[in-house]
């Protein structure tokens, strides 16, 4: 099975600051992996470099065998990478259904009638169908994060990054949106979720990988890496 | 134009004084916009109030120096208000960095312009002192007193706000406010009341600056918009938020502005500050010392 | 279809008060209103739906003006060239700006565009073929083709620049740059994430805008039969090209229209039955008062009233 992302020596600084040093991961299509690691590890700082948020210093980025590291955001969008907000972002001046439109739009070339109906199919999958005309202004957390995946659905991605997407939520609100992942990755996505609620990444991950000061300290099975010392150390600190 | 080595020399000295001077005029805005991220375009339309102050006080017969300092309580009070309102109606609403934001201080400035012109007249006013009009001289140069002083005040003012900044608590916490506001908010202090602190202080010292201004040269209503140029090209060309990138920027502004004015004349010297900045902006946007 | 119709009537009706026995002084003031129809209309697009806020009105008003100068010092070129020449030497500013700018926060390109100001205005004082700080005359035929006077075949060519200007924001607005705009101003990195080329669909923003302003100076040389830098170059048009799109809304293209209406008439109010000082300072303290108490203009005053009322 080949590798949908190649990340090889990636690095990233600011100024005097190193973000990333030397990030190597491949992934393999459909895989649903894990990316833990504790605040300031540079988790977010990786997946802006693969979405092209960022532009990484250093090292190579392979999507499909495509080079990208030279690509704008929007255009490793169109080749399928889509990802979630730590902190949503809406469009808030417009419609839950209209937040949609843009990526069918300007991804998917589709507008009008047609786009309407594609994106009421994305919202009735997220449970959101009854929201569709309400302005996203008004959503509550759970259903901005829920929009949010919707929005990265509507760019018909074939790899999905979650940023946090269940940061502060409920109990139940928490399954609901793991619910969700599971059924797009059953879809074919390949999904990398960074997430802290360590259950939600047990429960979803077939490999996890984690990341402390910019470098990969562990990448394997969950409860390999669950289990390892250094890993422990990172999260509880020495 | 011909080439004189005297020449050239006395307008990088002018410059160098020149250049204290912006330095001085843009600490505020080193705060207010570098430190607070406020687009505050209004902040030269308050430096000419600050002019104007220490003119009005001059009909009293007080130093525009003495009057700068009894106008900074002024508008301390005042920059926090305006702090104050601009967070209320922008920032909590979450609408600040965009069109509204800039929109109403542009409209704020041009209407402290046009009170300004209502006030006073379009005729330029000057200030009356002993040590205007009169030079320092060293041999074949003149240095002109009003130019000395500003750069004196100048470098007294950059100095004690830098180790305002980096030596004392509130100093560190307007910094850290900056950078982290949630850390803030955890050491138990107010991120919004900091903020307004420092935008007071910021308005303040434009009070000084503004009385500096009329002693260097005379002044006219519309005199804020040539200054957004000078002290935004400063706060950008110094990286925002470093007050000693600020005294350097200005000494580089004040020098190729006094070179471009002895060289070209003066309608090329005023397009001087925006060319620069324009050039920063293109080219290396975190400016000289930023990060 | 409706929006074609209710044009065309506004053109005929244009014409036919051209050709009526109408004041002379009606058609002058009435250059003044189109004007800044336009100047509203073509800030808009770059401020409204991008959220990109242009300072430097005043700078591209002046590019149209002494392009058109220019053209008309070298060739005698017709007015319909002039203009065109000015749209396009506009939107070459605007781009020019747009690309030095637009990849830095949104507080730096409203910075150099009052920089593009005054760096046009040294150049236009260090050019004696443009007449430098003193200016230049310039003499219009007098006998002009069925409209008879200059400046009112002026007032019929500027009615359909101003249904030219709302017509293209009407289609920007509409159409899939709009959108792509709309999402830019709403959150500029899911735009990104969503497949939005944002650099691309903002430099398009920047040169239309910057044509349109173009377009809004342009005719001046012609209609004051005289131009110079001072009054060219007049932050006076940076106010108003912001107070009137932010009075009137800033995310329909109707919105410039009513603030360009109301400011418009207000003005003339002020100015006839207090003073012309204060006249400029109502127009700041709307602009003020309408981003503070109001910042989706009349139209979002009107559609919360009518909600309200439901």
């Amino acid at each position: 099975m080949e590798n949908i992302l190649e990340v090889k020596g990636v690095g990233k600084n600011f100024g005097g600051f190193t973000a990333l040093s030397d990030v190597n991961l491949s992934i393999r299509k459909g895989e649903r992996l894990g990316l833990i690691g504790p605040n300031g590890s540079g988790k977010t700082t990786l997946i802006s470099c693969i979405s092209g948020a960022l532009q990484n210093d250093g090292g190579t980025i392979h999507f499909n065998g495509e080079s990208i590291e030279t690509l704008p955001a929007y255009a490793r969008t169109r080749r399928g990478i889509a990802r979630s907000f730590q902190i949503p972002r809406p469009f808030h001046s417009m419609t839950v259904l209209e937040n949609l439109m843009v990526p069918l739009a300007y991804v998917g070339g589709v507008s009008g009638a047609k786009a309407r109906k594609q994106g009421l199919e994305i919202l009735d999958e997220m449970g959101l169908s009854d929201k569709a005309e309400n302005s996203s202004a008004s959503l509550s957390q759970v259903e901005l994060r829920k929009m949010e995946l919707a929005r990265a659905m509507a760019a018909k991605p074939k790899l999905l990054i979650s940023d946090e997407a269940m940061a502060g939520l409920s109990g139940s609100e928490v399954d609901d949106v793991l619910d969700i992942l599971i059924k797009l990755n059953n879809q074919g996505i390949t999904i990398i979720m960074i997430e802290h609620i360590m259950h939600a990444v047990m429960r979803f991950s077939e490999r996890i990988v984690c990341l402390d000061a910019g470098q990969i300290i562990c990448d394997g099975d969950p409860k390999t890496v669950v289990g390892n010392s250094q890993v422990q150390r990172a999260y509880l600190g020495d | 134009m011909f080439f004189s080595f005297e020449l050239l020399f006395e307008a990088v000295l002018f410059g160098l004084m020149l250049g204290c001077f912006y330095a001085a005029v843009s600490l505020g805005l080193s705060v207010a916009f570098g430190l607070l991220d406020v687009p505050h375009v209004a902040h030269p339309a308050l430096l000419i109030v600050g002019s104007y102050g220490a003119y009005m006080l001059g009909g009293w017969g007080i130093d525009p120096l003495v009057s700068g300092f009894l106008l900074m309580p002024i508008f301390f009070l005042i920059g926090m208000l305006l702090y104050r309102f601009y967070y209320e109606t922008f920032e909590s609403r979450g609408t600040a960095a965009g069109v509204n934001g800039l929109a109403f201080f542009f409209g704020v400035a041009f209407i402290i312009e046009v009170l300004l012109v209502v006030g006073f007249g379009v005729d330029q006013r000057s200030a009356e002192a002993d040590y205007i009009g009169e030079s320092l001289r060293l041999g074949d140069l003149r240095l002109p007193y009003r130019l000395l002083i500003a750069a004196g005040v100048a470098l007294v003012l950059t100095v004690a706000l830098s180790n305002f900044f980096s030596r004392t608590f509130i100093g560190r916490a307007i910094k850290a406010v900056g950078q982290d506001e949630g850390a803030l908010r955890l050491m138990g202090a107010d991120p919004v009341k900091i903020k307004q602190l420092a935008f007071g202080i910021a308005t303040s010292v434009n009070a000084l600056a503004g009385a500096m201004l009329i002693i260097v040269s005379p002044v006219e209503p519309t005199m804020d918009r040539i200054y957004i140029g000078r002290t935004f090209c400063v706060v950008v060309l110094a990286g925002m938020g470093s007050m000693k990138g600020t005294l350097a920027a200005g000494l580089l502004l004040g020098i190729t502005e006094s070179l471009v004015l002895t060289l070209f004349g003066a309608s090329w010297a005023t397009a001087v500050s925006f060319g620069l900045l324009l050039v920063m902006l293109g080219v290396r946007p975190q400016g000289l010392f930023g990060r | 279809m409706k929006y074609w119709i209710v044009s065309a009537l506004a053109m005929l009706s244009a014409v036919a008060l051209a050709l009526s026995g109408a004041n002379e002084y009606l058609f002058f003031a009435g250059f003044v209103v189109l004007q800044a129809v336009i100047l509203a209309t073509g800030w808009n697009i770059l401020g409204g739906y991008a959220g990109y806020v242009n300072f430097g009105v005043p700078g591209f008003v002046g590019v149209g003006a002494y392009t058109a100068l220019a053209l008309h010092l070298l060739f005698n070129a017709p007015l319909i060239a002039q203009i065109v020449a000015g749209a396009a030497m506009a939107a070459l500013l605007g781009l020019g700006v747009g690309l030095l700018t637009l990849r830095l926060r949104g507080i730096f390109f409203s910075i150099a565009t009052i920089a593009v100001v005054f760096i046009l205005e040294a150049v236009v004082m260090n050019s004696r073929f443009l007449g430098g700080a003193t200016g230049i005359q310039l003499t219009r035929p007098n006998d002009v083709w069925l409209f008879g006077t200059y400046t009112r075949m002026l007032f019929v060519m500027m009615t359909l620049m101003a249904i030219v200007a709302l017509s293209v924001a009407r289609y920007v607005q509409n159409s899939y740059i709009g959108q792509g705009l709309r999402a830019v101003r709403d959150s500029e990195e899911a735009a990104d994430c969503s497949g939005v080329p944002t650099l691309k669909v903002k430099l398009i923003a920047c040169a239309i805008s910057g044509a349109l302003l173009g377009i809004a100076g342009a005719p001046m040389p012609m209609y004051l039969s005289y131009i110079e830098p001072l009054s060219t170059f007049n932050m006076h048009y940076a106010v108003i090209a912001l107070a009137m799109p932010i009075i009137g809304g800033t995310s329909h293209w109707l919105g410039p229209l009513i603030g360009a209406l109301i400011l418009g008439t207000l003005q003339q109010i002020v100015t006839v039955t207090i003073s012309s000082e204060l006249n400029v300072l109502v127009v700041g303290v709307l602009l003020v008062v309408f981003v503070v108490a109001a910042p989706d203009g009349m139209i979002g005053l009107v559609k919360k009233w009518k909600t309200s009322s439901k």
